[in-house]
């Protein structure tokens, strides 16, 4: 799993936001799509796409992409 | 004169007893003097659960309900007739409608409906659930009164629980075994964090409750005994919500 990739995965979630525009230093959770039902979505695709489970509180503590991707990153290993 | 709600000279299986409310109940039980049959996935938790069970003769059984051959084993540790059972076990796994393919489905449905129906059946089947006894499924609001995000495969195993009960209820009758639900609303237990909600969203579901809390699991085991006891020898085919106010929105 890739930052790439996984910004990749994410990016579908947010369909206000052309693809072009997300990107790891984006703010996620200030996206006008952000929602509670969201950060659940975000928590399944991550599942779905490269099987590591992110819990509600590592939504929570990342601010970027990147941070979000680093919590993945821990969670696999 | 023994109270209505004593649970002398009963024995109970409890599932899902590592934990939560399943630890709850057992631990309740056995205060009430039931002799307790624990189940549950978790050998070393189970242990901390038996430990904590007052009364002696209680037995343990390190089983995953969710395979056949989990309930297979649970099963062989029932020695004689049960005059009650509290299914506990369960998993909540929050995912999005558009997220919930069938394997979600499944893992759900295996686990929260399947597997207590099918382990009541088999205890049925070899004689193991005496006359008079009570089965209590611990079902929830959520399928039956409200829903909440995320839980698709939750709400429709839950609602499936609580509608075999109903049938299960109206069968099992003729040999005066009593069913019934017990329909928690959000309880103190390490399943929310598994299921994936944060901090911040547990606190903030805390104020859709009128009673501005989670309950306990203890809250829950005291509905178990009331419908494990004498005390409910008239109750069948019920569903207790026991919610801090949820549903009153």
């Amino acid at each position: 799993m890739t930052l790439d990739e996984f910004t990749r995965a994410l990016s579908p979630l947010f369909p206000q936001t052309p693809p072009d525009a997300f990107s790891p230093e984006t703010d996620f959770k200030k996206l006008p799509e952000w929602s509670s039902l969201l950060a659940l979505s975000v928590i399944a695709c991550v599942e779905d796409e490269f099987d590591i489970l992110l819990s509600g509180d590592d939504i929570s503590k990342s601010q970027t992409v990147r941070e979000l991707f680093a919590a993945a990153l821990s969670r696999k290993s | 004169m023994e109270s209505p709600f004593s649970l002398k000279n009963k024995t109970l299986l409890v599932t899902g007893a590592s934990s939560g409310i399943g630890r709850a109940c057992a631990v309740e039980c056995a205060k009430a003097g039931a002799r307790i049959v624990a189940a549950g996935r978790d050998e070393a938790r189970l242990g901390e659960t038996l430990s904590a069970l007052t009364g002696a003769g209680h037995a343990i059984v390190a089983a995953d309900i969710s395979d056949d051959a989990g309930l297979g084993k649970i099963v062989s540790a029932v020695a004689s007739p049960l005059d009650g059972i509290v299914h506990c076990a369960g998993i909540s796994k929050l995912r999005p409608f558009a997220f919930s393919a069938p394997k979600n489905l499944d893992a759900a449905w295996r686990t929260n409906a399947f597997a207590p129906v099918e382990l009541t059946r088999l205890l049925l089947k070899k004689n193991l659930l005496a006359g008079g006894a009570s089965v209590v499924f611990v079902a929830s609001i959520s399928g039956r009164h409200v829903a909440a995000l995320g839980q698709t495969a939750y709400a429709a195993s839950k609602a499936a629980l609580c509608g075999a009960a109903k049938a299960m209820a109206l069968e099992l009758s003729a040999q005066k075994i009593r069913v019934n639900c017990i329909c928690p609303g959000a309880v103190e237990t390490p399943i929310h964090k598994l299921s994936g909600m944060s901090d911040e969203q547990i606190a903030a579901d805390k104020k859709n409750y009128p009673l501005a809390r989670y309950g306990t699991p203890e809250e829950i085991a005291y509905a178990a005994i009331y419908l494990l006891s004498d005390a409910a020898a008239w109750t069948t085919g019920t569903e207790l919500v026991i919610d801090g106010g949820r549903t009153l929105l």
